[in-house]
Order: C-alpha cells, then structure tokens, then sequence
C-alpha cells in the first residue's frame, strides 16, 4: 500500500515536471517574441526589458529560473495587462471552482440516483427513458449544449438572466458542465449496480432478511460505488477543460474564459501559467481518485 | 480360448462393453445429432450478431446517409463553400444571413425573369454563402478528421503495444513507464498547448500538404500522434501478454518462425476485436475534440469550415438566427451518437467478455 501511493505520487511529480518543461520549450519554440509587435520599442528599452525578464539568460537556465519561481508561486505578469498571473489566477479560479465543484456534486448525485433507478426497474419504462436520455447526453458535447441552453432560456424564454458581475446565476453554466458527467456516472453505476445486485453477497443478505433498503444501501450501492470513483478523476478533467468553452458562452470571468482569451491574444506567460496550474490540478484528482479506489476496494492488488 | 471366456466372465473393472444391453438408435433420435446450423467463421458469426442489434444497424444506417450525402451533395449543388453566392454570373452581396429556403432580391428577380437558382436548404451565412454546402463541407472535415486521427492512433498505438507485449521483459518496463506519463498529462491542454505553439511554428513552412490542410489541422495530427495513441498500446499489449502464452504461439516458435511473423500471423489477428471495437470508438472521440478545438478557435483554417467553427460563428447572430447554431450541432451530435451506438455494437457483437 504505501509502496503504490509513493510510487503515484513520484509518477505524479515527474508528470507535473514535464508537463512544465513541455510547456516552457513550446512557448519558445514558437518564432517572434513579445516586441514584435508593430510599436518596437527602442533598443534601449528592449535591453532593459529583455534583462528585466531573464530573456538574455540561456534557455535552459531560463527554465530553471522559472521553475523556482513557479514553486514559489510568482507566475510573473501578464505580456497584455501587465497584471500579477498569480493573482489573476487566483482571483479568476475562486469562480471557475464555484461553478466546477456544484458541476461534480450535481453530476455525482443524479448520476447515482438515475443509475440505481435505472439498474432497480431494469427493463422497466424508467429504466429505458434513463438509459435513452443518457446515451443522447454522452453526444452532446458541452460547447453544444451551452450555446443551446443561452439560446433557449436565457434567449428566447428569457427564464434565465445573462450571467453578468452583479447577477451570478450558475443554472445554466453547472447544466451545460455537467450533463455529460453525469449520464456517463448514470451508465457507469447501472452497469455495476447491477453487478453487485447479483453477486452472493446481496443473495445472503436478502436471505438473512436484511430489508430491501439496506440491502440496496449497504451492500449493493457501496460496492456499486467503486467503479465510479475512478471517474472522479476523468471527471475533472473533462469539467476543467469543459469550462473553458462554457465560461466563454456564458461570458463568465471565471480561469477557463481567461485561457481562451490567453489563447487568442498570444499572451505566452499566462498561457504558461494557466496550463501548468490547471494540469497539476489534474493530475492531483487522478492521484486522489487512484488512491482513494485501493482503498476502498481491499480486493484490488498493490501492483 | 480366452476370447470366449471373457464374454461370458467378465472383470468388474473390464471397459468391454456388453453389446446386448444396448439397441439401435432410432431415425428420429439420429436426427438429433444432426448439426442444425452451419458452420460460422468469427467475422460472420459477429456481423450476424451486430445486424440483430437494431440501434447499431440503424446508426451505421445513418453514417451510411451521412457519408452518402457528403459525397453527393458537393456534386449536386452548384454552391462553393468559400465563395459568395453567384446570380447570373454576378456576385450577389445582398444573400446574407437568409433563412433556410429563402432567396435574396436579385434571385428572386432573376426567378421571375425565368431563371432557375438552387435553393438554400440551410440558408446562407453573414458573408452571403450557402450554408448548407458549408455545413456538408464541415462534416466532410470533421469526419476526414476523426478518421484520419484514429488511423494514426491505431497504427501507433498498435506497434507500439505489440512490441512492448511481446518484448517483455525490461524492453516492456520502460516502454510502459513512458506510457503511463503520457497517460496522465492531461491530453485536452497540452493540445492547446502545441495547437498554438504549432499554429506558429508551422506557419512559416510553405510545403504543400500544410498549405492545403492548414496549419491547424496538421498540428492536430501531429498531436493525436503523439498523445493519444496510449490507450490503443495498453489494450493492445495487454492482449499480447495473454495471447503469447497460447501453445500455438510456442508450436510456432518451436519450427523456428521469426517474431515478426508470429506478432502479425499469430497474435494480432485473435486481438482484432478488441482493436477494431476501440478504433471505433475513438473515431467520435476525435471528432469531439476537433470540434472543441475548432470551438476555441484553433480548429482548421477559415474559409474551410468545420463543424465546430461553424457552431462558434452561429455564436455572434445566436438571436436573429438560431439555425446557424442548430444544423452543425445537430450533425456533431448525430455523428458522434451513431459511431458510440455502432461502436457498443460492434463490442457486444464481436467481444462478449468486454459487454459492460
């Protein structure tokens, strides 16, 4: 056990460590720098820039310089605004995480519920709208549902308020995020509910004349459960990278709007900044998620 | 002597059988051993199977169509979909944003004088094209996309799995490692990552393939290449580990043959299911991603459309005219709806032990 965890989470260093270097020596691959723009500034104030930001330096010992501020927390500033990264990041991901963290418990708990019902009445009228509705939702993917979603509601129904800075109204953004999360979660304890209600386990149980609650409850939905841990971390991923596209329909200033805003306006620095922080934030939930499925299932071998 | 003895005194433990205890079998009781069905190889017995399945014959039904259509319609419509819309030879400015079905002043004109014009099935965009040939297009490249990107997938993650499974050894430690970093950088942002650093890099290349894809779309290639070929080696290795151990594998050792033959006479051929069951799948996979890109804006290059920048540009008139968002997303949907329901088919059908 505590073999695995540390070999996770050396593995998990390593990656957030290339993931930094490929990073880094892609931004620098890339022709032209941040003064050829059509206003060059004179060479005077290049020089100056250029020392003030360690581009005079060898690249590799740019790297490093970076590296050690980055553990430091200093992302330097923004090439656009001329803003701290860090504190943009910050500031930008208290909303992303708002919207994302209400997106993972929606997700986990309809697609729980729906996929008990589902695999409970197997065969039965509900269980097939569930499996119907959820396989459609597994095609939709979230830039789709959230452009539909500003068009009908907020549109043409007008049910819904744009989202703007004094009326926050998460509805719309936490449906367009977590729709696909949660018809996967939907199949995925379908499936292994009705695993684990076939197994001995349950049978002895409901011999022993344990109540068909607690049957469902105690042996069958917490062995149903281990499967979908696992999504945990996927699931993340997908939401992370799901916000990117939903918080730019919805013009939310949340750290997925900023990425694409970092995107088209070339902004190296903050491009930088955000793929390495929302990378390592991935890479911790796969750690976690990992982790916390040996754990739970003993059955599993420390390979 | 002893012959006869033995019919009459027969040893207990004796396995000879007594043939009086026994009478002749019936003509309808030989009928049962009768072998009802004929005899099946795997390929027939799976597509028998998988034609049974109504949702996967009704979703290759539908990619059929689509396919079909997007072949068919570039021939039938008179439309281009990097041009504006042409009126008796002169360009006609006043089409923009037409409703589907809808013609523009100077068609309606010509109409009247007697002219014939094509209808818009889809309308026309801002900038005075037939939207419907450019959806056709998108799907033509969204689908050449996702295509073309689970074929690099499968050629590379299928040599490189088999090499790894059938190596062992500490050839297949290292090589499994690299696998395992791979798999967890978290692929959605390191596309970004090299779509915009290669969208630059490249850019300043002038050879013929990138100036007719577009920088774009080559650099997703090139990113589907190197990172999303590590599902396809760990399904494909783990298959190899257990195939080699079969006794065939060893016969064909045995008579000397090379492990080149062995891999591709031998072992990859009873991994096919798996391989095609996953390539199938990966095919929507692609296409979501290529359209997410397309989506942020690093998708292919304007004018050629794609279904995900054509949903984005719906963005800007999403109040006067819906539509524009509706056709592409729809078609997205509906291609990735029907390769998932054919690709769960093909898996019921051609492997029953992965049946989820």
């Amino acid at each position: 056990m505590k073999r695995y965890v540390i070999k996770r989470i050396v593995l998990a260093i390593v990656t957030v460590f290339i993931i930094s270097a490929i990073t880094f020596f892609a931004m620098n691959a890339i022709p032209g720098g941040p003064f050829n723009s059509e206003k060059a500034p004179s060479p005077e104030v290049k020089a100056v820039l250029l020392e003030r930001f360690n581009l005079d330096k060898p690249v590799i010992q740019q790297f490093g310089i970076y590296l050690v501020n980055v553990i430091k927390g200093d992302f330097g500033v923004s090439l656009k605004t001329g803003r701290d990264i860090t504190k943009t990041i910050v500031e930008s991901f208290v909303i992303s995480a708002k919207i994302g963290g209400i997106a993972v418990v929606v997700a986990l708990f309809f697609g729980l519920v729906l996929g008990s019902c589902a695999a409970l009445m197997r065969n039965k009228l509900p269980d097939r709208l569930i499996v119907f509705v959820s396989t459609l939702f597994t095609a939709v993917p979230s830039f789709v549902l959230a452009t539909l979603l500003l068009l009908v509601f907020s549109i043409k129904l007008g049910w819904v308020q744009v989202w703007s800075a004094t009326d926050t109204n998460y509805i719309l953004p936490v449906i367009s995020l977590a729709m696909y999360p949660m018809a996967y979660i939907t199949r995925l304890t379908k499936t292994s509910m009705l695993d684990a209600l076939s197994q001995d386990y349950v049978r002895t149980a409901k011999a022993k004349g344990v109540t068909p609650w607690k049957v469902i409850f105690k042996h069958a939905l917490r062995n149903a459960l281990i499967p979908v841990i696992t999504y945990v971390g996927p699931m993340t991923a997908y939401i992370l990278t799901g916000s990117l596209v939903v918080e730019s329909v919805f013009t939310i200033g949340g750290l997925g709007s900023k990425f694409v805003t970092s995107i088209t306006n070339r902004d190296y620095p903050m491009i930088m900044a955000t793929t390495i922080f929302l990378a390592t934030l991935m890479v911790i939930m796969n750690l976690l998620s990992d982790i916390i499925y040996k754990v739970v299932d003993p059955r599993i071998n420390f390979d | 002597m002893q012959n006869e003895k033995a019919e009459f005194k027969k040893n207990i433990l004796s396995s000879q059988i007594d043939l009086s205890k026994f009478e002749l079998a019936t003509e309808e009781e030989k009928k049962q051993q009768d072998v009802m069905s004929e005899s099946t190889t795997f390929l027939r017995d799976g597509i028998k199977k998988l034609m049974k399945n109504p949702l996967a014959v009704g979703s290759l039904i539908v990619i059929i169509l689509v396919l079909l259509l997007i072949v068919i319609a570039p021939m039938v419509v008179p439309y281009e979909y990097s041009e504006i819309i042409k009126v008796n030879g002169s360009r006609d400015r006043g089409a923009k944003n037409l409703a589907p079905f809808q013609y523009s002043e100077k068609e309606l004109e010509f109409i009247a004088q007697g002219g014939e014009i094509f209808p818009h099935i889809m309308g026309t965009d801002a900038m005075s094209r037939d939207y419907f040939i450019r959806v056709v297009y998108g799907t033509r490249v969204s689908l050449l996309v996702g295509l073309f990107a689970s074929a690099i997938v499968l050629v590379i993650g299928m040599f490189y799995g088999s090499v790894s499974g059938y190596a062992g050894g500490r050839a297949d430690l290292i090589m499994m490692r690299i696998v395992d970093i791979i798999y967890s950088l978290p692929d959605m942002l390191i596309i970004i990552l090299l779509s915009v650093v290669l969208d630059q890099v490249l850019s300043g290349n002038k050879s013929i393939i990138i100036a007719k894809l577009g920088t774009n779309m080559v650099s997703i290639f090139i990113v589907f290449g190197l990172l999303y070929w590590v599902g396809m080696a760990r399904l494909v290795r783990g298959q190899i580990l257990s195939i080699k151990e079969n006794e065939y594998v060893l016969a064909a050792k045995a008579i000397g043959a090379k492990p080149g033959r062995i891999l591709t006479k031998h072992i990859l051929p009873n991994c096919l299911s798996v391989i095609i069951i996953s390539t199938a799948l990966q095919i929507p996979s692609a296409i979501f991603t290529e359209s997410f890109l397309s989506f942020v804006g690093l998708g292919v290059q304007a004018p050629m459309p794609s279904l995900g920048s054509l949903a984005n540009a719906a963005r800007e008139g999403l109040q006067s005219y819906p539509f524009k968002l509706i056709f592409p997303a729809t078609m997205i949907c509906l291609i990735v709806l029907s390769f998932n329901l054919l690709g769960d088919g093909l898996r019921d059908a051609f492997d029953p032990k992965l049946r989820r």
